[in-house]
């Protein structure tokens, strides 16, 4: 009768534990002991059969034989084994005792491997878990959408460039650029109808300061004519003047970025310049052009 | 248009009740939409009233934003004494140095290793170690005894980097990030730049509540106190409701008046999860301050940092 089984299921009907790949065939009983669709695997097969199977980490023997194949419900009979490693083994020898080798070959390996993988679990638990959330889909979405709209209001290249200009005006670069040709504009505009006189002054107190140390630096006017020509405020001569030779006071401090009095509208080019040639523009400063009228 | 109008009509137009849709006559409905279609096009509201009503304040969510009662005033005596006695008052009085470690979770992927790196190229001082199964409450008295001050950690998630913890480390609180839309610096679309080696700026925006006052200065206790002008390069955390940006940039000044700014440097987006009170500790650790949908997710007008 196994033998007509086996006819019938294994080899040409269907059989609906058996799964089918390119190489191989598996069986998906669960009381099958190596987990492959053969004739001396198959537990519906077998009339004389044994299986280890695990049940909350304890490891169990399953029995068949051919004098209950007629009562499935005490078909199966179960062993508890030990949790001794050793002890189980010679549990399984003296259950399975006069059983066919291939079975009680098969049972101790498939034990191994399971007292294997409790083991392993064991040592896993300890060990720190990865935590898996499941992600929730509308929530994704609604997130998504909402980091995309935040982005555009948020104008980030704006806001940035707002900020540096912000930090220049500040005067928290100090004097690195020397760009505040245009506040001093103002400030002058607005405070020309007021003190005019006042500025003279201090033009003139300026030019007294300035003299000595100025002198050499004067004589090398006509090389600025053309970074001269570069500024906006070409019309404004006087107040550039001005504006220069406070730039000047205010750079000799500095020591460095000297070429920026020369022509700070390049902005590009002269802020490499300075990091280069610091030194060499040290002798070579602008000068006011017509200091004497 | 129908010329042998009835007088009716005519009489409809002018109430302030009319409306094209409530005619019931299809023929009828469609030539008076034709007609307002037409004067709308004409730049007018229709022949009643001269003008149209002046522009009004376009309505933003930010100006529609929920008052929040947290909301840091600039003057505010308790706020500034708050922030000189807390974690972050060494570094602000800089009697600390930012010394930050990378790390990520196990078995980072390429994508993620590969932002670590440049995540350490934009914050100077910092150090990339790989995880290898340690566990953090280990690690954080070893990071203490070797004076870092600031720890953090990158996780993963199939492959691309989703989280990020925060960890401030002499005893400082854990805030813990969700981490989108993260682009490598090969990502960004521009001429093949490298950041280099001097200390960046910082920028932070939009900060405004306590909570949004302790993450900012947070981020600003990663980079060092006296930034280098001269390197031109500034990091910017941005936030826009609830969302961090965080961009890396070098800036130019052209004029006073303009500045051009070229991204390099990795770009990424956070959202605060969770803010606790002292190194890292998810279970036993004391929340200042967790993120619970149900509850801060009902109005679109509400925002907390």
């Amino acid at each position: 009768s196994p033998q007509v089984v086996w006819d019938t299921l294994g080899n040409r009907q269907f059989c609906s534990y058996k799964i089918t790949t390119k190489t191989q065939n598996f069986c998906r009983n669960e009381y099958n002991i190596t987990g492959l669709c053969n004739r001396s695997s198959c537990p519906l097969a077998n009339s004389q059969y044994a299986t280890i199977r695990e049940e909350k980490g304890r490891c169990y023997l399953y029995m068949k034989v051919i004098e209950r194949a007629a009562f499935p419900r005490r078909l199966w009979e179960r062993v508890l084994l030990s949790k001794n490693y050793e002890k189980a083994l010679e549990e399984i020898d003296e259950n399975l005792i006069y059983w066919p080798r291939f079975i009680r070959h098969k049972c101790k390996q498939r034990f191994t491997k399971i007292t294997q993988y409790l083991i392993r679990i064991r040592k896993l638990t300890l060990k720190r878990q990865r935590k898996l959330v499941p992600l929730r889909r509308k929530i994704e979405r609604r997130e998504k959408r909402r980091e995309e709209k935040a982005l555009i209001a948020a104008q980030l290249d704006n806001a940035i460039e707002k900020e540096l200009l912000e930090r220049l005006k500040q005067d928290t670069y100090g004097d690195i650029y020397n760009f505040p040709i245009h506040a001093f504009d103002k400030a002058l505009e607005q405070q020309d109808a007021e003190s005019e006189s006042e500025s003279e002054a201090e033009r003139e107190e300026d030019d007294d300061e300035d003299e000595d140390e100025d002198t050499d630096k004067r004589e090398f006017v006509e090389a600025d004519d053309s970074d001269l020509s570069d500024f906006e405020d070409m019309d404004k001569l006087e107040t550039s003047e001005e504006e220069l030779e406070e730039e000047e006071e205010v750079e000799e401090k500095a020591s460095h970025s000297r070429s920026k009095g020369k022509a700070p509208l390049k902005g590009p080019a002269t802020s490499k310049r300075t990091y280069v040639k610091i030194e060499y523009e040290e002798e070579t400063e602008p000068a006011t052009k017509t200091k004497a009228t | 248009g129908e010329d042998g109008a009835p007088p009716a009509p005519e009489r409809v137009l002018f109430p302030p009740t009319f409306s094209v849709s409530e005619i019931k006559n299809k023929q009828r409905r469609h030539f008076m939409f034709l007609r307002w279609k037409q004067q709308q096009r004409k730049g007018g509201r229709g022949p009643p009233g001269g003008r149209a009503p002046p522009k009004a304040i376009p309505k933003t969510i930010e100006n529609q934003r929920v008052y929040d009662e947290t909301t840091v005033d600039p003057n505010d005596e308790e706020v500034a004494f708050d922030e000189a006695t807390d974690e972050f008052a060494p570094y602000f009085n800089r009697q600390t140095v930012p010394k930050i470690l990378i790390t990520t979770s196990d078995r980072p992927r390429g994508r993620t290793v590969r932002f670590c790196e440049q995540l350490s190229t934009v914050i100077p001082n910092s150090h990339v170690y790989y995880r290898r199964g340690l566990a953090l409450k280990k690690i954080i008295p070893q990071c203490i005894a070797r004076d870092f001050t600031d720890l953090i950690v990158i996780n993963e998630d199939r492959k691309i980097p989703n989280g990020l913890v925060l960890c401030h480390l002499p005893e400082g609180p854990t805030a813990h990030f969700r981490m989108s839309s993260v682009r490598l610096r090969k990502e960004i679309k521009r001429t093949g730049k490298e950041p280099t080696e001097h200390k960046p700026e910082v920028i932070l925006n939009n900060f405004t509540t306590r909570l949004g006052h302790s993450i900012g200065r947070m981020f600003a206790s990663l980079f060092p106190h006296d930034p280098q002008f001269i390197g031109r390069q500034v990091a910017t955390f941005h936030n826009q409701r609830d969302y961090i940006f965080f961009r890396f940039h070098r800036y130019i000044f052209k004029s006073e008046k303009k500045v051009g700014i070229q991204e390099l440097g990795p770009r990424f987006t956070l959202k605060l999860r969770s803010l606790q009170r002292g190194t890292f500790d998810s279970k036993f650790g004391e929340y200042e301050w967790i993120h619970k949908r149900r509850e801060m997710d009902t109005s679109r007008r509400k925002f907390h940092l």
